[in-house]
């Protein structure tokens, strides 16, 4: 069986499988049921300053939107950082740790954008006995009204800033977690590394309104009549995290820097992906949220048959394996030239790939009297749209053509050698201008 | 004491009535909003969806069940209603696995159909509970037209007729509209009176006047209705009953199977409809599986269906079949009637094997007989009653394009027309099919 033990940044688990800064971490109760359910690790629920803790409002704190069987497509939430004593959480954190030392514990910190007052917290917390501080630069909602979260998550000259006075100021290894309500997730993650941090891990959640109330005429989660921006979450943001991870690990300054990845992470291969796009490890919430602790016996036992199927002995045989795979646009191979292919023994007679194709695309998919679609390859550009309507996995395919081919659509001998927009006559920067 | 199953001859209340009461509650429940939302998520939303070509009134199934999953439950019954007004009842009648649902895409894909017959139910249930009607009136037009008949084509065929401006008076033999829908079909199919509710429902439209105890030859002739109306639709079904022809026939307990249904669908309370201790159903339709069922759903201790050829040829659906046998019902193929014995009373049927050989059917010798106190003969409905001049093709009024009849003015529809299953829901395509060629003929 392959070894899943994890050593992120000098945090040792035995899983890569950590659960979120969120609510499931809010406390000893949960953080130790998790544990005993098999989690990896946890990062603590992000803990303010000393002195009245923060207050979260008594309505609803969580909107979410559902497939037609109520599956849980995204959450968003509105609760603020812990609104217990921080006392408590660091008795707690230490009484923890203690009982369970060989899982990551790290603790999610927010406080004002001074110096003194990391000063203050830091040494709190390394007292405990926690492996390592997340620094919470990431939540779009309410803290970040008072200059905090992802108002300094937005500033990148902000989170050099506060990732050195962490760095300075404790001997834990400081992790930058970022928010993805941002243009180029690249500048702050770049500012995190130089100020020091040991890792980032992203994305905290995304600004967003789950649904508008139309009785009420009021954004939900609706308290009182009003609604505000929250943080969106779940399997629906996974696509956008994916992009955010690869981009920090194939950037130039960048590429290589541990990431621990989050956003919508349900399953193991989920939690795969991010690691094959460079994720040392993988935290979790709305999956556990939505289903309990107990999914990561799932996502343990199918990472583990995943990576004997393919041979992995351990983690680092495939994390970062698809970072040299991404790639910007122009370096696409213009000469690998695809055709959609119909499977017609799998083929349900839907019609969907026509009805898409025809309204919406190429025309490049015939319909017979007797309901047979077939692929016009001189009019199909294979843009994969009937693949992703076909209800049907695998009835519809991309096959490629091979070199020495006529293209039906382009007339042309389909060429064996790479090709790529910088080169192409049709780009007025190649040099080479079309005659 | 009590009647129970075992009691000899023709009784009634052979079970408890809590026990008929739950044997005759609805075969279909309604879905609950939910159920409906997971069901319509199973739809693909088809290009030139199967299903729809499978309907006999086309609607528009894949738009009806988007409709619902996106909680336009009001417009999903639009949907369904433009194209056919008994959308309610054809719902819980209409035979879905040979029709839309035989023909969905998911049959295919798992042989899972999407529930079409019963979301169809959810979204019309969902609007007569508003106790509204989705259509209006044209402007009049001054025509009147008459309406033989109060069944599904002549309901749908006045229906649409007045939707068009037109005035219409439908006329009936029986004391209550709705038809087969109201007299024949399983009790099962169609409980808390929903017949009547639908007519009612219908009715809303305006412009349509029912006028009851009224047949086509007993004081009701065609050439007074062409003379007063501007157009006239026959609807009048098949009246008729096939018989036997064998000895025995006339004993006692020997009765139609359409007779047995429409007492039950009749009956006040079914703890008083009397059945058979040991009942023979001679058939292979739906008339002959309804029978069956009914009759041990009422307590029957032994029903049999006796049908001549084999299984693959019943008309009544491999479905209905199974829930046939489901119910108890003992089902015996490729044997024929020869004789029913007796003294007075019906005591016993005697049948014969048969075999076919290319498509005819021949008796074996081999014969056999079933105790039986209660025979029901279900061996298909006749044309009785059709008027004078009209021309007769396979026993049906011969009829054209949208109902045209040979002769001027008159057009006809429903199971008593040429062409067509008899189905509900192909008659009420047929009736709303002629209304709108009776339409444009006068308007033109």
């Amino acid at each position: 069986m392959a070894d899943l033990s994890t050593n992120f940044v000098g945090i040792k688990s035995p899983n890569p499988f950590w659960l979120a800064s969120a609510p499931p971490t809010d406390k000893e109760y949960n953080v130790r049921r998790a544990f005993e359910a098999g989690w990896g690790g946890v990062v603590w629920k992000t803990l303010g300053e000393a002195g009245p803790p923060v207050v979260n409002v008594n309505g609803p704190r969580y909107g979410a939107i559902w497939g037609p069987d109520r599956r849980l497509i995204g959450l968003n939430n509105i609760e603020l950082i812990t609104d217990r004593p921080l006392e408590v959480n660091l008795r707690e954190i230490k009484a923890v740790k203690r009982d369970y030392p060989d899982r990551a514990l790290v603790v999610s910190l927010m406080v004002p954008c001074e110096e003194e007052a990391w000063k203050r917290i830091l040494p709190l917390v390394e007292e405990t006995g926690a492996d390592g501080i997340e620094l919470n630069f990431g939540c779009p909602h309410g803290m970040s009204e008072r200059g905090m979260g992802s108002a300094v998550g937005q500033v990148p000259e902000y989170v050099e800033m506060v990732a050195r006075w962490c760095k300075a100021n404790t001997r834990m290894p400081v992790i930058v977690k970022l928010t993805p309500n941002i243009t180029d997730i690249r500048h702050p993650a770049r500012a995190a590394f130089r100020g020091g941090a040991d890792a980032v891990s992203l994305i905290n959640t995304i600004n967003s309104i789950t649904a508008v109330d139309l009785d009420n005429m009021a954004p939900e989660p609706t308290i009182d009549g009003k609604g505000t921006h929250g943080g969106y979450c779940g399997p629906a943001v996974k696509p956008i995290a994916l992009n955010m991870v690869a981009e920090i690990a194939r950037d130039e300054e960048t590429r290589g820097k541990p990431i621990s990845a989050i956003g919508g992470i349900t399953t193991w291969k989920d939690a795969a992906e991010f690691m094959a796009l460079g994720a040392g490890c993988v935290q979790v919430c709305t999956a556990a949220m939505t289903y309990g602790f107990r999914i990561v016996e799932e996502m343990i036992a199918g990472l583990s048959e995943w990576m004997d199927e393919k041979g992995h002995a351990t983690l680092d045989d495939f994390i970062g394996k698809a970072v040299p795979n991404v790639t910007d646009w122009q370096f696409l191979n213009l000469n690998y030239v695809t055709k959609a292919e119909i499977d017609q023994d799998l083929c349900i007679k839907c019609g969907r790939c026509f009805a898409a194709c025809e309204d919406t695309s190429h025309q490049a998919i015939a319909m017979s009297e007797d309901r047979v679609f077939t692929v016009k390859d001189e009019e199909c550009v294979a843009c994969n749209l009937c693949v992703d309507v076909c209800p049907v996995e695998g009835c519809i395919t991309m096959r490629e053509l091979k070199p020495g081919e006529v293209d039906p659509r382009t007339g042309r001998v389909v060429e064996k050698d790479y090709a790529n927009w910088t080169t192409h006559p049709n780009n007025p920067g190649s040099g080479c201008a079309a005659e | 004491m009590p009647n129970s199953p075992l009691t000899p001859g023709i009784v009634p209340g052979r079970l408890p009535e809590d026990a008929i009461r739950e044997n005759f509650s609805d075969l279909h429940p309604p879905m609950d909003a939910h159920e409906a939302a997971v069901a319509a998520d199973r739809c693909y939303f088809c290009h030139d969806a199967p299903c729809m070509e499978a309907c006999p009134t086309a609607i528009d199934i894949p738009m009806f069940i988007r409709e619902i999953a996106t909680k336009s439950v009001d417009s999903a019954a639009r949907t369904i209603f433009s194209q056919n007004i008994l959308g309610g009842m054809c719902a819980r009648v209409c035979p879905t696995e040979t029709l839309c649902e035989e023909a969905c895409v998911r049959m295919d894909a798992e042989e899972d159909p999407v529930e079409i017959g019963r979301l169809q139910r959810f979204a019309t249930d969902h609007l007569m509970a508003k106790n509204t009607h989705p259509f209006t009136r044209a402007e009049p037009t001054g025509k009147r037209i008459a309406v033989v008949g109060a069944g599904p084509a002549g309901l749908a065929c006045a229906h649409r007729l007045a939707m068009k401006g037109h005035d219409v008076v439908v006329f009936d033999f029986r004391p209550r509209p709705g038809g087969l829908n109201e007299y024949g079909i399983a009790a099962y199919k169609s409980t808390d009176d929903f017949a009547q509710a639908e007519v009612a429902w219908l009715m809303r439209i305006g412009g349509i006047e029912i006028r009851h105890g009224q047949r086509l030859g007993e004081g009701l002739s065609l050439d007074a209705l062409r003379a007063e109306y501007d157009a006239v639709f026959l609807g009048i079904g098949l009246q008729g009953v096939n018989a036997l022809g064998i000895a025995g026939e006339d004993l006692e307990g020997v009765v139609n199977a359409v007779d047995f249904i429409a007492d039950l669908r009749q009956a006040e309370d079914l703890a008083r409809v009397p059945v058979g201790r040991d009942v023979v159903v001679i058939g292979g339709g739906m008339t002959a599986i309804d029978a069956a069922v009914q009759a041990k759903l009422l307590g029957a201790l032994n029903v049999s269906l006796v049908y001549r050829r084999g299984r693959e040829r019943m008309a009544a659906s491999a479905y209905e079949q199974e829930l046939a046998a489901a119910k108890g019902v003992h089902i015996i193929t490729n044997a024929r009637p020869v004789a029913l014995h007796g003294d007075g009373a019906v005591r016993e049927a005697e049948f014969e094997y048969t075999r076919e050989e290319e498509g005819t059917l021949m008796g074996t010798g081999e014969t056999f007989r079933i105790r039986a106190d209660q025979v029901m003969k279900a061996i298909g409905q006749t044309l009785l009653g059709a008027p004078e001049g009209l021309e007769i093709k396979g026993g049906k009024i011969a009829v054209t394009g949208a109902g045209r009849t040979g002769a001027e003015g008159i057009w006809a529809g429903g199971d008593c027309a040429s062409g067509g299953d008899d189905l509900t829901v192909t008659a009420v395509a047929e009736g709303r099919d002629a209304a709108e060629d009776i339409h444009a003929t006068l308007m033109a």
